[in-house]
């Protein structure tokens, strides 16, 4: 489906931050022994970020555009972070 | 003009080391100004830069990653980028790795608790300005305190470093997971420098330790050099 080039329209958005494989995650290894203490059976748990977001975008090509830019110059730190932009209804 | 030469303290909101950081500045011969994080300047005569320790905009996000953006610190980088000297200290060090002008990250310490106390650092490389007072192998005594202090690179980024020379100093025991014992670093150029210790509450053997004062002290150096520097340039313009 086409889209009107120019006209801008609020994007929702959610963006999800998780500490990189083979990064440390003491967060989430102490949740981990927490939960265990409750008697829980868990092998792993990583703690991450989410975050919703409403942006102007004129399609969804250009929210996730300006989406992925910010991740990599403030949502996220590359070094020790992936993430992933989802797109909502707009 | 004072003839001490003048070393900025960044403030940020949040901050909460820049009076004792400009207090020590200001015992070992500099003179201080703190300039706010929404100055768009560093005033022309400054001979060096500190981002003091304390918790820029709450830690929000990740520590320093906000303030990395302030409106101050485009001229910072401008200032570094023309070799001026740069000391990030706890949260300063946090700001410039988030600000991309250091390499590395600092993360959560590995126990997940604030740690407080003295530690012990080794020095590993004096190239740059900020250990010309120091040796190689020399022992340090400077305090932490800070709970995301686990500075990290990926493998290959740290041999790299360790093989520049950029690795600074690192704690003599596992303080709080850094990849290395690392507890500084300096960019490739050597005129930028990080590091969890607070050297400006180590500045008087009263207090428990002056091993802080050597590491300020050679920055107050750097910044009377480049002053000087200054000072010949404009008389180069003139004549």
């Amino acid at each position: 489906m086409s889209e009107p080039a120019d006209e801008a329209k609020l994007v929702r958005a959610t963006v999800l931050v998780r500490p990189k494989q083979g990064i440390l995650d003491p967060q989430g290894q102490a949740v981990q022994a927490s939960l265990e203490k409750l008697g829980f059976s868990v092998e792993a748990v990583r703690i991450g970020r989410v975050i919703d977001l409403e942006v102007e975008a004129r399609s969804g090509e250009d929210a996730r555009k300006q989406l992925e830019l910010m991740c990599d110059s403030l949502l996220a730190n590359p070094l020790i972070e992936s993430f992933e932009v989802q797109l909502g209804e707009t | 003009m004072s003839d001490r030469p003048l070393v900025a303290v960044i403030q940020f909101p949040g901050s909460n080391d820049d009076r004792d950081a400009a207090w020590s500045l200001g015992a070992l011969g500099a003179e201080v100004v703190t300039v706010w994080h929404g100055a768009f300047e560093l005033p022309e005569e400054t001979g060096a830069v500190v981002l003091p320790g304390g918790f820029s905009y709450g830690d929000y996000l990740r520590s320093g990653a906000i303030a990395s953006q302030a409106l101050v610190m485009p001229a910072v980088r401008r200032f570094a980028a023309v070799g001026g000297p740069v000391l990030g200290i706890c949260n300063g060090f946090q700001i410039l790795c988030e600000a991309r002008m250091l390499p590395g990250v600092l993360r959560p310490n590995h126990q997940l608790e604030f740690v407080c106390r003295d530690v012990s650092l080794c020095v590993e490389s004096t190239e740059s300005l900020f250990m010309r007072r120091c040796e190689i192998g020399q022992e340090l005594v400077i305090p932490v305190k800070h709970g995301e202090g686990a500075w990290y690179a990926d493998e290959g980024l740290f041999v790299q470093l360790a093989a520049r020379g950029q690795i600074v100093m690192r704690y003599t025991e596992d303080v709080n997971g850094s990849l290395g014992n690392v507890a500084a670093v300096v960019n490739e150029t050597g005129n930028v420098m990080g590091l969890m210790p607070h050297p400006e509450h180590a500045v008087d053997s009263l207090l428990g330790s002056a091993d802080g004062g050597l590491l300020l002290a050679a920055l107050v150096d750097a910044a009377a050099d480049r002053t000087l520097d200054l000072d010949r340039d404009v008389v180069g313009d003139v004549t």
